[in-house]
Formats: structure tokens, sequence, C-alpha cells
């Protein structure tokens, strides 16, 4: 109760009311041995309440890099960016967003349940709301009858749903998630694919979405965000109308093929191609 | 369904009672016990046969060599007593002496046993708090951990003295010198491992700690100390089997009238090497319990953690 208040209570300072990212000229400059690597130029881009919005492109053009910006797990070298209306860093201290990995990260020793309430834990929420919480969000990724399990009692596409459920926990309006599904086999993808989509439907929560699958991109999202490498940036944004109730069968629609084509594009525009 | 009933039974009664003993540990185990008893009856008679010959020829007595290998096995103070006469000396002290008089290997053992304990208590809290601030406090790692590691690298013979008489000199005598030897060496396998345990999150679990704001002490209760448990453990095996022989240095120096050390110390002046014997058994006995004590210890505390068996 007391996050919601905390989270709702950021009063939107420079931005409108229904924009929850707002990035302007941001860069960032990586100082290593070999000399400055460029991960982000120029990056500008909004993300409004209730998007959707996917960031593609090849490895190394920084869209893991630009999630951890907003998450506040890597600092701009230049630029602005705004989370609700305020600095990414004030965002993270308010916990504005769940954040899902690219490997579920469970603590091996905690069950299910007690993996899923860890951040209410961190905000000191009391035992019988965690529980509650905790419950409501393995079954929002069809987990309940699990709570008791370890982690290695679940396969992997399981264990990332139960990671996902642990960033649901704490209820914030935001999800960053940094290619969660890509270790996963197809199967198992399609369908983790077609739960996210059915909550985000529900929710009506913001994500922001990190993969290299067009398909995947163009499926889930309502705007699709082209990245090129060397210096990392945005080279296209691609806005999307499919029914927010779609199911897998819209991959088949010549709407689908022909924004998947273009993001095709984008990315092959984009590719240097020098090695 | 139609299993051979008839074959069943002869299949199962196929092993030998040989056989299944060599399956399983007990055989294997059982052949190296009895050849090590071999060899040590072997080289008892061996070593003190010279010595048992000189014997009779200043005493101008004929021998056979059936009796010469009798007589080995029964010196009073033989190089290398038989294994009969050492579990003799150990049931004498150890059960058919009151716990509580001075030739009893109880009371010894339970001397140095103490400032075993102790000392291994100290060097772990040591330990981890050194690890702690380590892992936590950067100048600590630069600062500390070189004179932790050269800590060790000074002989234990050498220092020991040293610790008693420094701390005799401000008073502190008996079991709390004898466990700072412990302590010091001790500390060190705990702060090795403790502060490889307490870095052992991925990335990606700090991370995520980092995105909820957990502050530092949160990390360490949810993240860090959990993942170091694996790595105490570990390092509690090496420091209470060293503490043991820690307490034991200890009690060399200083004359010290009771304890393990002593009884090897008085055994050696004496030349009683039966004596000797039994204390270095006694001693590698409680080494062996305190390990596997701890390793029980270790296998309840994995379990409650959900590590698959």
């Amino acid at each position: 109760m007391t996050l919601k208040a905390v989270v709702n209570n950021v009063a939107p300072m420079t931005a409108s009311k229904d924009v929850v990212v707002d990035i302007q000229k941001m860069s960032l400059t990586f100082q290593t041995a070999d000399g400055p690597v460029y991960a982000l130029s120029e990056v500008d881009l909004t993300i409004s309440r209730g998007e959707f919005v996917s960031f593609i492109g090849p490895s190394g053009c920084g869209k893991t890099t630009l999630l951890r910006v907003i998450a506040d797990l890597e600092r701009a070298t230049g630029g602005d960016i705004l989370v609700n209306g305020v600095p990414a860093q004030q965002a993270r201290e308010q916990r504005a967003y769940g954040y899902v990995f690219q490997a579920p990260a469970l603590l091996p020793w905690r069950t299910i349940e007690s993996n899923v309430t860890l951040p209410l834990e961190i905000m000191e929420i009391s035992r019988e709301e965690r529980i509650k919480r905790g419950h409501d969000a393995l079954k929002l990724v069809e987990l309940n009858g699990f709570e008791k399990k370890f982690p290695w009692q679940l396969s992997g596409g399981m264990q990332q749903r139960a990671s996902i459920a642990r960033a649901l926990s704490f209820d914030a309006d935001l999800l960053l998630m940094d290619e969660p599904f890509g270790a996963l086999d197809e199967i198992v993808r399609d369908h983790l694919n077609e739960q996210l989509l059915k909550l985000w439907a529900r929710t009506n929560k913001t994500v922001a979405f990190v993969t290299h699958s067009i398909p995947e991109a163009v499926f889930l999202s309502s705007k699709i965000v082209v990245m090129s490498p060397r210096p990392g940036r945005i080279i296209d944004i691609i806005e999307t109308d499919f029914a927010r109730d779609r199911t897998l069968d819209v991959r088949e629609t010549p709407e689908f093929l022909e924004v998947a084509h273009r993001v095709r594009e984008g990315l092959r525009a984009g590719h240097s191609y020098d090695d | 369904m139609t299993i051979d009933a008839a074959t069943l039974p002869t299949a199962a009664a196929g092993p030998t009672l040989w056989g299944r003993m060599m399956k399983g540990q007990t055989g294997p185990v059982c052949v190296m016990l009895i050849g090590l008893f071999v060899l040590w009856y072997v080289g008892a008679v061996f070593l003190n046969m010279p010595g048992q010959i000189d014997r009779y020829a200043r005493a101008k007595q004929d021998w056979t060599a059936s009796q010469l290998i009798e007589a080995t096995l029964a010196q009073d103070r033989p190089v290398l007593p038989a294994p009969h006469q050492v579990a003799v000396e150990m049931y004498k002290t150890i059960f058919a002496t009151k716990i509580t008089s001075k030739r009893s290997l109880v009371y010894h053992t339970w001397v140095t046993l103490s400032s075993t304990l102790l000392g291994f208590g100290m060097g772990t809290l040591l330990g981890i708090v050194l690890a702690v601030g380590i892992v936590h406090v950067q100048t600590l790692e630069k600062s500390l951990m070189p004179w932790v590691i050269s800590s060790q690298t000074i002989p234990i013979l050498a220092i020991a003295p040293m610790i008693i008489v420094v701390l005799g000199a401000i008073g502190l005598k008996g079991l709390i010198p004898k466990a700072m030897i412990s302590t010091y060496l001790c500390f060190f396998p705990v702060t090795i491992g403790m502060v490889k345990g307490l870095r052992s999150p991925d990335h990606i679990q700090l991370d995520l700690m980092r995105t909820y704001n957990a502050s530092r002490w949160q990390t360490f209760v949810a993240l860090r100390w959990p993942s170091a448990m694996p790595f105490l453990f570990a390092s509690l095996k090496v420091a209470i089997a060293i503490s043991l022989v820690g307490a034991i240095v200890g009690e060399l120096p200083t004359g010290a009238q009771s304890g393990l050390g002593a009884r090897l110390l008085a055994g050696s002046y004496y030349g009683q090497t039966v004596q000797i014997w039994a204390a270095l058994l006694t001693a590698a006995f409680v080494a062996a319990m305190l390990v596997v004590i701890v390793g029980l210890m270790e296998k309840r505390v994995l379990e409650r953690m959900g590590v698959r068996a």
C-alpha cells in the first residue's frame, strides 16, 4: 500500500502525465583500456503509459545497455533521462520498475514463494501481506501450486516465469525485460509470449522488452525500436496496431509480415557488415 | 506379470558374501585397515629388533626367532610400539582411570579440547569479521589482506612461545593463551573462504538487489551470507582440525602440566613411546570426530537451504 502511494506521489515535474520514460540526447561512453567505447549515442525516446516497447538490434547495438540505463544499473554520460518524471536514480530508489534478467536469477536456497516475495521483504512489508501478494503474482504467471518448490525442481521456462512473478510482486507500473526468453526453446517461448501478452493486456503495465527475435518483437509490441551498433543508436521506431487480445495466429497475417519486413529492412540498413 | 519367480531368488542369491562386501564400502575399507595393521606389526618387529638383540647379547642369553618377535612386540620403551600395546595403554588411560586423575587421557583430552573449541570459536568469529570487512571496505582489502597472508608464513612453533610469553606478561595464563594460538591458526582459512564466499553471488544477482534499492546490510543478509555458506563450511573443516593442532602446539613450549601436548612432551622426555602414540592416536581421533561434527552441521544447514540431495 505504502509503495503504491509512493509511486503515485511522484508528481510529473517536466514530462506529461502519460510519459513513463523520457530520454533526450542520451549518450553513454565506456572508458576501457583500449580507448572509449560508444555504447549509446544521442538516443531520443519516449515511452507512454501502457505501451509495450521492444528494443531490437544486433548484438553490441546497446539495447541491453539502454534498458540498464533506464533501470539506473548504468549511468548515462550525457543527456537526460527521466522515469516517471524523475531522474532514473530517484526512480530506482522509489522502486518504480520490476526488472527481468536474461537468466531467472532465482536464489537457489529460497523456495519459489520466498523468491517471489524477496522484493517485498526488502521493502519491509508484513509477512501476511507478502504471502498474499506473492500468491497473486504466482497466479498471474500460472505458477500457483509451486510455492513450496525450490528453483531446481522447476523447468527453465517455469523458473523464468517465477522471475517474472517476482518482478510483478511489488506492483510497479513499469516492467523492464532483458531478453527474458532468449535461452528457452521455440515452443516454450511462444507459450510465454502469449502469456506475457495476456498479462500486459490485463494489468495495463508499461513494458520495455529487449529481444533479438523479429517475430517476438512484432508479435508482442505496440512500438518497435530498431537499433544499430557502433555507436549504439536508434534508427527506426515502428508503431503497430494489432488488437491487444491477439493470438499467435496473427503471425500469419499480411500486416504482421509487413511490419516484420520493415523491421528486417531497418536492421539490414543499420548493419555495416564489417565483420 | 509372468516374471520368472523361480529365477529371481537364484539371481539374488548369486553374489557370495565376499562379493557383496567388496561391492560396498565396508569390504575395501576393512582390507585397507587390515593391511595397515600388518604393516604396523612388521614395522614394529623390524624397528625394535636391533635393540632386542643387543639386550640378549648383553645378558648373554640364547634366543629363537619366535622369542625375538614376541619380545619386540612387548618392550617397555620400544622404538615403535605395536598396535596392541597402544590399545592397552589407551584402554588403561581412557577407561580404567578416573577421569579426574592426572593420568587419565580423558582429562588431558578435555583440557586440549576446551582450548581447541574456544580458539575455534574466536578464530571463526575473527575470520568472518575480517572477511566481511575485506569484502565491504576497499581500503581494508588493500591494507589487511597482505597481513592476513603473511601471518601464516611464520612457523607456528616460532610464534607460539612469543604469544605465551607476551600474554603471560600481561597476566593471561592457562586456557586463553593456548586458545589464542588456535585462533591465530584457524582464522585464516575462514577469512580466505568467506572472502571468496561473500563475493560468490553473480553480477546478475547483485544487480537484482540494486533494482530493489536494497541496502548493503539487506544485500548481505539476503544474498551474500547465504551464498557463502558452502565456502564457510569447507573452511570450518580445515579450521577445526588446525585449531586442535594449535592447542597442542600451545601446550608444548609452556611445559604445561596437562593436555595432549603435555602428554606428548612428557612421553618424549621419558622415552615413553607407548604414551606418545596413545596421545597421538587420541588427538587424531578427536580431530576426525570434530571434522565429522562440522560435516554433519554442514549437511543440516545445506539441507535446510534446499540444496539438492
